[in-house]
């Protein structure tokens, strides 16, 4: 099945302030307990959202101003913490598809592109402009845009970085690239055959 | 020119470079777990394509499994259908499974080693960030997402970006009292949460040379906590020693192979790194976190940090953040801080020399009546050796719980939680909001024996001052 070529990513967004937003924030362990990724959307960032009492917070992702907003807009170290995938997976099923931020997690970075969601790295002031536009006006458009590494939005456009094979996995519509995987099999019993652990010894 | 190990392990293993730029890299390892593998077991029988190499694939139980309920059904009935869900499926594909009647499960980062499965020149994948633990081995060992176990499962290949290495030399001797944990938050409060990534990290110097095993299992576990996907130590005669009789480490002539080629995996003396970073040992004191991410940490001496001594505006924003979440006010001793619980375990530290350790201050000592004290041993065979040499009976008679093998208060998947704003002491690797299960709960992380002496006083304290250990008078 050919995967969609993901060259730009258009929608409004919603901030999600701080640095160092970690995987436990995105999503608590407590709704990790589950065998299908399905459901985890209503989830996504549920302690941000909700205080112990179950009561609503003051918070970005809470106010009815910035709903449907698909693109994520946050700071440095993005996704730290946990391998776990149900943090993007989450976060797509909660409507996101293109997260900008200063920087993020290595391991986050990685599931979150194999799953088509383009995380792009701009700069603080970008970013705090960016905010700043959004916060302002909810309904403005952001286009980010993996071709010209653009983040373009009412006026404005401002650089993003993305790691060259990333952007390529995305353009291409390689950012799933089990096919690819399975097509290397051939080499893969090859390399095998020359590890003595991979047959016990 | 010479080669860092990394290089070596993965030119080893680089099957071909991929369309989109990435390597394909052969995973010679494979650890599963119950939490995320069963998506990626769907997505095999979606494509209709079966475990490629269940040889090489190992599954254990650990994040849910509960610590004081030894008999299925769990009381937690998502918990049991996680655990029936992993059976199916290593019972179907032919991988071996260190299941809860076998004697071998627990966490599966203790699992992996203490069954010499964990070797030199190796790369292991696991879903699962404390990966990086394997590394202390030799291994280059990568914590990956549910997709990517599903890639692993189908192809036992995955895709990659090389890593940068960084050499961090701790040379040295560490004072009495500090351990493997100080030296690692101590390099994870230096270089930042996010200092490594891209890089994997190569740990060395006289102190890791000097280093057990286990104690370079602890600081490799923490690799990711400061950024680094990967963590490394060489492997030398220590690592030998540690592996040789092990179930599935070679035997035999195999064995004398085995050491030759896991010597050759060793970074070579004239090869360049990316970075290097000097620390000096002796600059090392306990060290506990005073925040909400493990980079946010201080010497048991210092005081927590006041909001403007942030350097920039995103670290003020951050000290605030986490002394509001915390309840600590800026500029105060951390030491003296009442504790409510005691948590001795994880990845991290519940190994055996783990609780050795501790056992060995702790006899004939209390946990104050204010706190909650439970000591969870990594796997079932750190339990039964534990208990063989009679570790319980001084833990018990201390006012600590003894537990079964598991996961526990490090991430709260399972009954062991905190309640409220309760405080933690605790050995595991991560203090971020709501980590032990509470979302007002908080964690400070800290040496296993700084645990003992926060349970023993019910605060924050000083294991050296608890637990009568001088400094050598000659520095």
């Amino acid at each position: 099945m050919a995967l969609e070529k993901i060259t730009q990513v258009s929608g409004r967004g919603v901030p999600v302030p701080g640095d160092d937003i970690d995987t436990d924030r995105i999503i608590p362990a407590r709704f990790m307990k589950c065998v299908t990724f399905d459901g985890l959307g209503e989830f996504a960032f549920y302690d941000v959202r909700n205080d112990e009492e179950g009561n609503t917070r003051a918070h970005p992702l809470n106010e009815e101003r910035y709903a449907g907003a698909s693109i994520l807009i946050s700071g440095n170290n993005f996704g730290c913490g946990s391998s776990r995938e149900h943090a993007p997976q989450a976060l797509y099923r909660a409507g996101f598809r293109a997260i900008i931020a200063e920087g993020f997690a290595e391991i986050f970075f990685g599931n979150s592109t194999q799953l088509g969601i383009p995380c792009v790295c701009a700069s603080s002031d970008d970013i705090n402009t960016l905010r700043a536009a959004v916060e302002a006006d909810p309904q403005v458009e952001i286009t980010v845009d993996l071709n010209e590494k653009v983040v373009r939005y009412g006026d404005n456009s401002v650089p993003c970085e993305i790691r060259d094979g990333a952007r390529s996995a995305l353009v291409n519509g390689k950012w799933d690239p089990i096919q690819d995987l399975l097509d290397g099999s051939g080499d893969v019993a090859q390399v095998a055959s020359g590890l003595a652990y991979m047959s016990g010894k | 020119m010479g080669k860092s190990l990394f290089e070596k392990v993965w030119e080893a293993h680089s099957v071909r470079e991929l369309p989109n730029g990435q390597t394909q890299l052969l995973i010679g390892t494979h650890l599963i777990h119950e939490v995320t593998s069963p998506q990626a077991f769907g997505m095999l029988r979606e494509r209709g394509i079966s475990v490629k190499y269940p040889e090489r694939t190992f599954a254990t139980v650990d994040h849910i499994v509960p610590t004081n309920e030894m008999n299925e059904p769990y009381s937690d009935p998502l918990a049991q259908a996680m655990i029936e869900e992993l059976r199916k499926n290593c019972a179907e594909n032919d991988v071996t499974f260190f299941d809860t009647n076998t004697g071998k499960q627990g966490v599966v980062h203790i699992v992996g080693p203490e069954q010499g499965i964990t070797q030199p020149g190796t790369t292991i994948a696991c879903g699962d960030s404390h990966t990086s633990t394997h590394g202390a081995f030799g291994a280059i060992a990568f914590g990956i997402g549910t997709s990517q176990v599903r890639d692993v499962l189908a192809t036992q290949t995955m895709a990659l970006n090389k890593l940068k290495v960084r050499r961090i030399n701790v040379d040295g001797q560490l004072s009495p009292g500090v351990y493997a944990k100080d030296v690692i938050l101590h390099i994870i409060r230096t270089l930042g949460v996010n200092g490594g990534t891209g890089y994997a990290y190569e740990y060395a110097g006289e102190v890791f040379d000097n280093f057990s095993m286990e104690e370079r299992m602890t600081v490799c576990n923490m690799s990711i906590e400061g950024g680094a996907r990967a963590g490394y130590v060489n492997p030398d005669e220590t690592t030998f020693e540690y592996l040789q009789g092990r179930p599935y480490a070679p035997k035999g002539a195999d064995w004398e192979a085995a050491v030759e080629r896991w010597k050759g995996y060793a970074s070579d003396a004239d090869c360049t790194y990316d970075d290097v970073i000097n620390i000096r040992a002796e600059d090392i004191a306990p060290t506990v976190t005073w925040g909400i991410n493990p980079g946010q940490g201080v010497f048991i001496d210092q005081n927590i940090p006041k909001i403007e001594e942030g350097r920039t505006e995103s670290e003020r924003a951050g000290i605030e953040e986490a002394l509001e979440y915390m309840k600590f006010e800026g500029g105060t001793a951390i030491k003296g801080v009442k504790v409510n619980v005691a948590f001795l375990g994880s990845c991290t530290n519940g190994r055996l020399s783990d609780l050795q350790e501790v056992a060995k201050y702790l006899e004939g000592r209390k946990v104050d009546p204010s706190v909650k004290a439970i000591v969870v041993p990594g796997s079932q065979v750190v339990a039964k050796i534990a208990e063989e040499l009679g570790l319980n009976k001084i833990f018990s008679e201390a006012g600590f719980e003894w537990r079964g093998a598991g996961c526990s208060m490090c991430l709260a998947m399972n009954p062991d939680k905190l309640v409220g704003d309760q405080l933690c002491a605790s050995s595991s690797n991560r203090n971020f909001k709501g980590r032990q299960g509470s979302v007002t709960g908080r964690t400070i992380l800290m040496s296993p024996l700084m645990v003992a002496a926060a349970a023993v006083t019910g605060e924050i304290s000083d294991a050296r001052e608890v637990f009568g250990i001088l400094e050598p008078a000659s520095v």
